[in-house]
Order: C-alpha cells, then sequence, then structure tokens
C-alpha cells in the first residue's frame, strides 16, 4: 500500500467523494423522515387499530420484514418502472428504504406502546381525560423515550442500507468508491476509507442516540 | 395500465429460483455455524477482565456494527487479493457473513452469559469442578437456551442478507431472479415470487425455530 | 490426633470494608457447629472461604492438616493452582441458601455430575450412587423431574444430596432454609438432623435458633468480624456470657 500515491489520489477525488456523502446522507435522511412519519401510523394502527386495516398493516409489515432490504430496492426500481410510474434510481431507491423503515419503526411503536402499562391509560381515565389527550400526554411522552434507542439504531440501520442504492446505479459514497476504484485500481486503500467513513457516520448516530437517551431519560 | 400478469416465464426458471434459494439458505447456515464460534470466543474476550483481550474483542464489534455490510462483502472479494488473500466467490461471502454475524452474536452471547446466575458457577466449584468444566457442562448450555431466541432473529435476518452475494455474482436467489429478469423482462411477476419465497421461507424457519426452542427448553 | 478443620487468624476485606478480622476456629472429626450472628458479621464469609469461593487475605485454613488455597513456603503466600484448589474444594460439600441446582439437568443428573466430571466415575455407578442419595433424602421418586418441577424443600434436598454424594469429609450449610417457605423448612431440617446423627462433620451457618440449640455439639456466635462467643448450646443459649449474645438472642424467635 502506497500511502502518499493514495492521499495524492484521494486529494483529486475529494469531490466526487463529499458529493457520494452528501447523496448517502439525502438518502438515509429522507429514508429516516418519511419511513418514520408512515411507520408511526403503522405503529398506531397495530396497537390500536381493528378488524381488516389492522390485518393489511400486519400483512405489509411482515410481508416488508420478510423481505431482503435489496429484493425491496430492486423491486421498487424495476417494478415501479413497468406499471408506468416513472421514477429515477434515487426517488425508487428512497421509496424501498422508506418502505424498508416504516415496517420497522412501526414495529418499535407497537413494542414501546404495548409496553406501557394498562394502569397508566385507566389511571388517565380516573382523572377523566379522553384518549387522544391520554395519548398526547401519557403514553406518547413514555413510549417516546422507550423507543429512542430502537429508532436511532434504526437510523444506522438506513445508512447502512442506502449502500444497496449503488446497486441500481444512485451515486451514492459506495458506487462513488467503486467508480474510483475502477479507475486506479486501489481497491484495498478506498474500500478501507469508504468502510471509516461509513463508521464515522453510524458512530457518530451511535454516540449521539447515547446521549439524547442519557438527556431524555426519567430520573429514577 | 395495460399490463396482464403471465408467470409462464417464472414459472420456466422455477427449479433455478429453488437453487437459488436452497444456496441462500445454505450459506446462511454456514455463516451463522462458523459466526456463532468467533461470537463464543469475543463474547468470552467481552467478558474478560484483561483489556489486552477485551480491547480487542471490543474493537471489532464496533467496527462491523458500524460498517454497511455491503462494504464488507466487496471489501472481502475485491481488496483481500490486494493483500495476498485470494477466495473464492462463495468462500469469501461465507467469511464475511461469519465475521458480520460473529460481531452481533458476540453481544448477544455476552448478553447471554451474563444472565447465567453467579450461585450455579459457585455451586459448579463447590463440588470441585474446574473453570473449563463449569464453563462447558453449566455456563454455555444455559446460556445457549437463554439466547436461542435471538439466535433465531439472527438465522433469519442473515438468510436475508444473503440477497446480497448477488453482488459480487454468486448464484442465490436474488442473482437468480435479476438474471429471469434481464432473460424475459416479466420483471414484476419475478419479484413478486421471489419476495414470496423470501417471505415463505422466512416464515417457516421462524416456525422452525419456535419449536426448536420449545424443545429446547428446560421442562418447568 | 489432628483437627478436622483448623482455622487461624482469618482475614478477609473487600475494598475498604474488613469482614473477618481474624477468626480463630477448630473442629473435630464427627463436630456439629452452629454459627449463629446477626447478618454483616462475617458468618457467610467464613464458610465461604472454607471452599475458596472467597480469596482471604491472611491466616490459614486446614482440613485435615492440608492448607486450603494457599502455599505459604518461606514467608511468602501464593495462591494454590486451579486445579489444586478444584480437588480441594471437593473435600468439602456446600449447600447453598438459593439451592443453585443446575436447571437444564434432572434431579438425578445434578447428583450424577461431581460423579462422572471431579471423580471419574462410570455413569452407571454414579448413577446408582445418585438414585442412593436421591432415596436418602426422600427424593427417590422426583429422580428425573427437572429443578423448575420441584418444591424449594424437594431442591435443596436435592442440592444436599448432590454435596453429599461426593463424600467429603465436611458438610457447609450457608442458611439453607432462609429462602424456603415456613412449611417446607422442616423437611430439610429433617435431613440435616439425620445427617448428624450418622456422624458427618458439618458447619451450618443459620437463623433456626432451636434447630441450632437441638442438632449443634457446639455454637458459634460470630460479631462483627470475630467469634464474639463460643460453647456448648445448652450453657450459651440459657446463659449468654457477652451482652452482644443476649441481645442478639433476645431479638431471634425459636420455633
Amino acid at each position: 500500500m502506497d500511502i502518499a500515491a493514495f492521499l495524492h489520489v484521494l486529494w483529486l477525488a475529494r469531490m466526487p467523494i463529499l458529493k457520494g456523502v452528501g447523496v448517502t446522507i439525502s438518502i438515509s435522511a429522507l429514508a429516516i423522515v418519511v419511513g418514520t412519519l408512515v411507520g408511526v401510523g403503522v405503529g398506531l394502527v397495530l396497537t390500536y387499530g381493528k378488524g381488516p386495516l389492522r390485518w393489511l398493516v400486519r400483512g405489509y409489515t411482515d410481508f416488508i420484514r420478510g423481505t431482503p432490504v435489496l429484493v425491496l430496492v430492486l423491486a421498487s426500481y424495476y417494478v415501479l418502472g413497468t406499471v408506468g410510474v416513472d421514477l429515477g434510481p434515487f426517488e425508487a431507491g428512497v421509496f424501498a428504504l422508506a418502505v424498508f423503515c416504516s415496517s420497522h419503526v412501526g414495529e418499535i411503536v407497537r413494542g414501546a406502546l404495548q409496553s406501557i402499562p394498562r394502569g397508566q391509560t385507566e389511571a388517565a381515565k380516573a382523572i377523566g381525560l379522553t384518549f387522544p389527550q391520554t395519548f398526547a400526554y401519557v403514553l406518547g411522552p413514555q413510549a417516546l423515550r422507550q423507543m429512542l434507542p430502537a429508532w436511532v439504531n434504526t437510523a444506522a440501520e438506513m445508512v447502512k442500507a442506502s449502500t444497496l442504492l449503488s446497486i441500481i446505479g444512485v451515486g451514492e459514497l459506495l458506487l462513488r468508491t467503486q467508480e474510483l476504484i475502477s479507475r486506479t485500481f486501489m481497491s484495498l486503500e478506498f474500500y478501507l476509507f469508504a468502510g471509516l467513513l461509513y463508521f464515522v457516520i453510524n458512530y457518530g448516530i451511535e454516540r449521539f442516540g447515547r446521549y439524547i437517551e442519557r438527556k431524555t431519560s426519567v430520573p429514577s | 395500465m395495460g399490463y396482464t400478469l403471465n408467470f409462464s416465464a417464472v414459472w420456466r426458471s422455477f427449479d433455478l429460483l429453488l437453487q437459488g434459494l436452497a444456496l441462500s439458505l445454505g450459506l446462511a447456515v454456514m455463516g451463522i455455524a462458523i459466526g456463532c464460534v468467533i461470537g463464543l470466543v469475543t463474547a468470552f474476550g467481552l467478558l474478560s477482565k484483561n483489556a489486552l483481550l477485551r480491547r480487542p474483542a471490543q474493537l471489532y464489534v464496533t467496527i462491523i456494527r458500524n460498517t454497511p455490510i455491503l462494504v464488507l462483502i466487496l471489501f472481502a472479494y475485491f481488496a483481500l487479493p490486494q493483500m495476498g488473500v485470494r477466495l473464492g466467490k462463495i468462500e469469501s461471502f461465507v467469511a464475511t457473513l461469519a465475521v458480520y454475524s460473529g460481531a452481533y452474536l458476540a453481544e448477544i452471547f455476552r448478553g447471554g452469559l451474563l444472565a447465567v446466575p453467579r450461585g450455579l458457577k459457585e455451586a459448579g466449584l463447590a463440588i470441585g469442578l474446574r473453570q473449563s468444566q463449569i464453563r462447558n457442562t453449566i455456563v454455555i448450555p444455559l446460556m445457549l437456551r437463554n439466547v436461542l431466541p435471538s439466535l433465531s432473529s439472527t438465522l433469519i435476518s442473515l438468510f436475508k442478507d444473503t440477497s446480497l452475494a448477488a453482488a459480487i455474482a454468486v448464484p442465490e436467489l436474488t442473482f437468480e431472479a435479476r438474471k429471469i429478469n434481464v432473460e424475459s423482462f416479466r420483471v414484476i411477476e419475478t419479484w413478486i415470487i421471489t419476495s414470496l419465497l423470501y417471505v415463505a421461507t422466512c416464515t417457516v424457519l421462524a416456525a422452525l425455530l419456535r419449536r426448536l426452542e420449545k424443545r429446547m427448553s428446560i421442562p418447568r | 490426633m489432628t483437627n478436622l478443620l483448623e482455622i487461624r487468624d482469618l482475614h478477609k476485606r473487600y475494598g475498604d470494608v474488613e469482614v473477618l478480622k481474624g477468626v480463630d476456629c477448630a473442629m473435630a472429626q464427627g463436630d456439629v457447629i452452629s454459627i449463629i450472628g446477626s447478618s454483616g458479621s462475617g458468618k457467610t464469609t467464613m464458610l465461604r472461604c472454607i471452599n475458596m469461593l472467597e480469596d482471604f487475605e491472611g491466616g490459614t485454613i486446614r482440613i485435615d492438616g492440608e492448607e486450603i488455597g494457599y502455599d505459604t513456603a518461606g514467608g511468602r503466600r501464593r495462591r494454590k493452582k486451579e486445579k489444586e484448589i478444584a480437588r480441594q474444594r471437593a473435600m468439602t460439600g456446600m449447600a447453598f441458601q438459593q439451592f443453585n441446582l443446575f436447571p437444564h439437568m434432572t434431579a438425578a443428573h445434578n447428583v450424577m455430575l461431581g460423579l462422572v466430571k471431579v471423580k471419574g466415575m462410570g455413569r452407571d455407578e454414579a448413577r446408582g450412587l445418585a438414585e442412593k442419595w436421591l432415596d436418602r433424602v426422600g427424593l427417590a421418586e422426583r429422580r428425573d423431574r427437572y429443578p423448575g418441577q420441584l418444591s424449594g424443600g424437594q431442591q435443596q434436598r436435592v442440592a444436599i444430596a448432590r454435596a453429599i454424594a461426593m463424600n467429603p469429609k465436611l458438610m457447609l450449610f450457608d442458611e439453607v432454609t432462609s429462602a424456603l417457605d415456613p412449611e417446607l423448612v422442616n423437611e430439610v431440617l429433617q435431613v440435616i438432623k439425620d445427617l448428624a446423627a450418622d456422624g458427618m462433620s458439618m458447619l451450618l451457618v443459620t437463623h433456626e435458633m432451636r434447630f441450632a440449640y437441638e442438632v449443634s455439639t457446639r455454637v458459634i456466635f460470630m460479631n462483627q468480624g470475630r467469634i464474639g462467643e463460643e460453647g456448648n448450646p445448652r450453657e450459651m443459649f440459657v446463659k449468654p456470657q457477652t451482652e452482644r449474645l443476649a441481645e442478639f438472642l433476645m431479638n431471634s424467635t425459636f420455633n
């Protein structure tokens, strides 16, 4: 490994790499935001929903969770195009990751809500709160604290899953890295470097999550 | 949308999909088998009082958990040869899965080991067993029962991760599906069947593993 | 004749806290000694040191003249090798407050484990011995049950059989009835009484004053890491010599 030569190439390639990092972050952020919004709805239906709507959502999450993310990404890219929804690879990829994210967040929300003792709802009823009030002041805040660690973990998962979009040609960090490797043949150096960048992003998310967890924990 | 579903192309190549599925399962099982050994050794490292054993174990777990698996797969297959480690596609992929799952399993085993009551080790000491005998006849058997549910979900998620072997052209399920796509252009049909194969396998796997858990559980 | 157990100037500390501040004690073959005292007096720690479940910083423990846990040669003190300590531990048997049966093994297998792995006995011979001892504690019919399928009292009897089957020179009982429901205490105490009647040497940490009174040849009262008073139970319980023991006995229940 020739460090000096690598650093030189790295400097020349700084723009594509930075752009790749930018795309990786955009993909992850969009998937997390959309996936979380949808996921909260999924979680609410799984916990409080009744009848056909609940079965439908249950089927949705089970199907998504049983399918590899790569299959979701490929299916989203190729299938949507075939049925006339013409999305670029970026949009199709983000769509797939958001769907994936929503099923995970849905399960996290359900788990968090169900872990709150029944007595909490009963106590809220006893002082005359309506269900929306109970949710807003009693259940929601408790569930939020409960689900925070798992949610941060999902966010890190999304960053890792964003690499799969390289396979459908989205110019995120991994694809940019592969392009550089095909030009320079420095596969060891560039894969290590890309791995390092992902590590830094994910490790940052993990530390941030721990920090938030400490800040929001209930004193006991 | 004048699209009519036509599964005949998929049925004609269905045996290819099944072969791919079998390979996927094989890859996952081999990966987790080796991963368990790595995970067990690492778990004892994580719990060691000796920093020379503990630090490397922690470093390994932290790095792997924060790196996308696709980067690991590509690194093992394309970058390691530059360091003189040349493996075939399948060997390289199984090795990656083992190293990858080993890090997650180490955390799982660590928790399982901590959950074995101290008193049982003392009871072993009191009848004159040596540390190694206590570890093999008491601690590890009990730990394995503790972690069986987590082990099951790791195997299932590892099975889904085998789809990534398509990225280095290992002929597993996703790879075969893409091949059929290219040949037949029956994109929707292929992805429907492929997803269903994954979902069905995950469901069956989960049911089998639950049954195993029941059989392994200690009568009470 | 050498004493079965001889403890000299035993010192043990956890960090800054000195739990044992120099304990001396001797015990002859066939003695049944109850150790009483309030919690934190060091009685359980003393028992655990005899079995090397706790390392100790000073003093010596000898069983049948053999020094336990450490070699002191030329003024230097070295912890014995793991294998050697394991062999010495098998000289004593121990029953715990929480039973500590191995939950993934049947009653018979719990008893057999030490016989096979430590004594190197064949499985058939070990099985025979396990059945004999389970029969002795009144559990012959439960030998193939798992600990989770047994009551607390039954579990403790299996645990005692597990220890006794190893044919120890000395049995240690660490508050063996404290975790049991009141109605299950007597079946366990009866097993211990039977063992005493057979001439087994025993050291018991207990809160059961009546039992200590009835079964012991000698009683040791531990107080703040030292032996506060010791003697014949009949004399000690009726006429305590120290204020501390009198106070302790006043606050204990005899039932």
